[in-house]
């Protein structure tokens, strides 16, 4: 797989987003304010956060895949697949798009078109970046089918996305999203619609798929079992920021955000189980009522004066970034609580 | 997907049965007599008489609807009271011209109805889409017979570019035929259009917010693919049943069209028959267009099962 080298001046790293502040048209707020993700050759980053904090609108923005005008974008950056983009006027272009970065969507189901075939489907995919005749294509297609774990795969390319359960058409979608052996798969919440051992089969098709060909992963979920099972880095995103992140170790054991902190003890955990779980207090204010400065400040139990100031993403330890003024905590939280 | 249809026409027959038993009741219910009609000033018993016995109308109702029907059967709808020439005949003549009628302007309605409707689902909010839904609204309110008679006034009479009325077979003047028909196929196919844009719109819409579509773009497809290919296909669905439906409704006449330009298709028939009293002649227009709609159904019924896979499953 090559790479564009002559562009990242650290050939490991093979995606690299930065500021990104988008809005929607109508709206007086930023939904996203300033993220930056990184993702490394063969890495998976996992982008948690509750709903509507903006993890999926990231990925959506980066493929260019939010509806044409309903978003207007002030500031970012993208550095992959040897391309700079200056996301503010241009966008990642058709030819990467499922070529060099694919995506997987939450909705297995409706992701696949009901009046084509799953064999044209995928090779459409291949027609369109590596050309070729249909019989190569569809070749490939069933080579993917094998891949993915489908059985029958030439039985299953003359088949419609009906006749395939939840788990086969996820795999189908991978299938699709891999067909052009990308740099870089996007998860969007691939296993949220599926029921828990074929979530467990899609996470490890994933893992061994990245082992295989080294793509980088930005997998986006709300699960922290999915997290704890797959990832390398986590970015926690809270309104729109990413408040922190670093490698799953440090952001499991050592979380130093108030909102890191409360995710993490709003998780039932075998090793440790307690009565009842805690809960985050309070409710995400909607894109209109964000607070200035820290946006979590309206439910933090730390904060003060200082957080209408919003705090810088800095490090606090190595591979460890946290976006709060009280940041490094003096006692181990996760313990405390 | 023979079972499919060979279920569709058996559910189609009982409703043929009624529509049969509902055109020759209202026959029946309907006051004045064709006779008297037939029978001119005369009014002489004997021949009064004589008539009923011709037409078999003394026997009782059922059995009257018995041979009505076992003659319609054997594609005998009777003769007509009027001109004494048979139904069948006399709705041979005006099949063709009807049909033509019926072709040309669906092809106006499909070309100038579909494409807006892509086009306005696509722009959605923009100036194209405000254009397009005005020209479709203003489609949808102008009647035919007005617009038809703008058109003569200006393309025939003004411009002297068409024929202003009338009709040639086409095997007699294949272009005059064509011409001759432009502008009445033009004011009906205008309308339908219009109809045609509204779903058509209204369905793409639907499909374009489909995570399907989003598939589509995020696998790199050029937008025209998008639109064209994973987007149109399942819009079209429903749009292709309309368009039969609408079909049938042009077959089974467009009597002021066909007034206005002086037509002599299923329209101006059927409303001569009815000012006549033409028992025969309104009974088998009747029943004929509506088993042509009820085929007109099938037709829609069986390009659904061909557009739709989850269908053919079954």
């Amino acid at each position: 797989m090559q790479l564009g080298d002559e562009n990242s001046a650290d050939s490991g790293t093979l995606l690299a987003l930065s500021d990104l502040v988008l809005r929607f048209k109508g709206h007086k707020n930023d939904v996203l304010d300033g993220v930056s993700l990184t993702v490394k050759r063969g890495e998976v980053v996992c982008v948690v956060g509750e709903s509507g904090c903006g993890k999926s609108v990231t990925a959506m923005a980066l493929m260019d895949l939010l509806p044409a005008g309903s978003a207007t974008i002030s500031s970012g950056n993208l550095d992959a697949c040897g391309l700079n983009l200056d996301l503010t006027s241009t966008c990642l272009p058709s030819e990467m798009r499922g070529n060099r970065i694919a995506m997987i969507f939450q909705e297995p189901m409706s992701s696949l078109n009901p009046s084509f075939t799953i064999g044209d489907q995928i090779g459409e995919a291949v027609l369109r970046h590596k050309g070729g005749t249909r019989t190569q294509a569809l070749d490939r297609a069933q080579e993917m089918l094998q891949r993915v774990g489908i059985a029958n795969p030439e039985q299953r390319l003359s088949e419609y996305p009906h006749q395939l359960s939840g788990g086969m058409r996820q795999r189908v979608m991978i299938a699709m999203a891999l067909a052009n052996d990308p740099e870089i798969l996007i998860a969007d919440e691939p296993t949220t619609a599926l029921d828990v051992t074929i979530q467990a089969q899609i996470l490890d098709l994933i893992r061994d798929l990245r082992d295989e060909t080294g793509m980088g992963t930005i997998m986006i979920t709300h699960d922290l079992g999915v997290v704890a099972e797959i990832a390398d880095t986590v970015a926690v995103m809270y309104g729109g920021q990413v408040v922190e992140q670093g490698a799953v170790g440090e952001i499991f054991n050592n979380p130093q955000h108030p909102y890191t902190i409360g995710l993490m003890s709003a998780m039932p955990r075998l090793d440790n189980p307690v009565g009842r779980l805690a809960i985050v207090p309070g409710t995400v204010p909607t894109i209109a009522n964000m607070p200035q400065g820290c946006r979590f400040r309206t439910r933090c139990v730390f904060a003060t004066q200082a957080c209408a100031e919003r705090p810088k993403l800095s490090q606090i330890a190595p591979e460890h970034d946290v976006a709060c003024h009280y940041a490094p905590l003096e006692v181990n939280v996760s313990v405390a609580i | 997907m023979l079972s499919f249809l060979f279920r569709r026409i058996l559910i189609a027959l009982p409703t043929i049965l009624l529509i049969s038993i509902f055109v020759f009741a209202l026959q029946k219910i309907l006051p004045g007599d064709p006779l008297l009609v037939l029978a001119g000033e005369e009014r002489d018993p004997e021949t009064l008489a004589f008539l009923r016995e011709k037409y078999r109308l003394n026997d009782p109702i059922w059995m009257q609807y018995l041979a009505w029907v076992g003659n319609a059967l054997q594609g005998d709808l009777g003769i007509s009271l009027r001109t004494n020439q048979p139904v069948t005949e006399l709705m041979a003549q005006k099949l063709p011209v009807t049909i033509q009628l019926a072709v040309m302007s669906m092809i106006f309605a499909l070309v100038i109805g579909i494409p807006a409707g892509i086009l306005s689902a696509v722009k959605k909010g923009t100036a194209t889409d405000y254009v397009a839904n005005i020209v479709a609204l203003s489609g949808l309110s102008i009647p035919n017979f007005w617009l038809g008679i703008m058109l003569i006034l200006l393309v025939s009479v003004k411009w002297q570019l068409l024929p202003a009325s009338g009709y040639v077979p086409l095997s007699e003047d294949f272009w005059l035929s064509i011409k001759t028909m432009l502008m009445p196929s033009f004011v009906l196919g205008t309308a339908l259009a219009a109809t045609l844009m509204r779903h058509t719109r209204s369905s793409m819409l639907t499909v374009l917010s489909a995570d399907y579509v989003r598939t589509a773009r995020a696998k790199g497809l050029v937008e025209r693919v998008v639109i064209l290919k994973h987007a149109l296909r399942n819009a079209l669905t429903p749009i292709v049943t309309l368009t039969a439906l609408l079909f049938g409704e042009l077959v089974a006449g467009a009597v002021l069209t066909e007034q206005i330009f002086t037509i002599p298709g299923f329209g101006k028939l059927v409303v001569d028959a009815v000012f006549n009293r033409d028992y025969a002649v309104v009974q088998g227009i009747v029943l004929v267009t509506a088993v042509g709609f009820i085929f007109m159904n099938l037709f829609a019924d069986a390009m659904y099962y061909v557009l739709n896979p989850r269908l053919r499953g079954q």
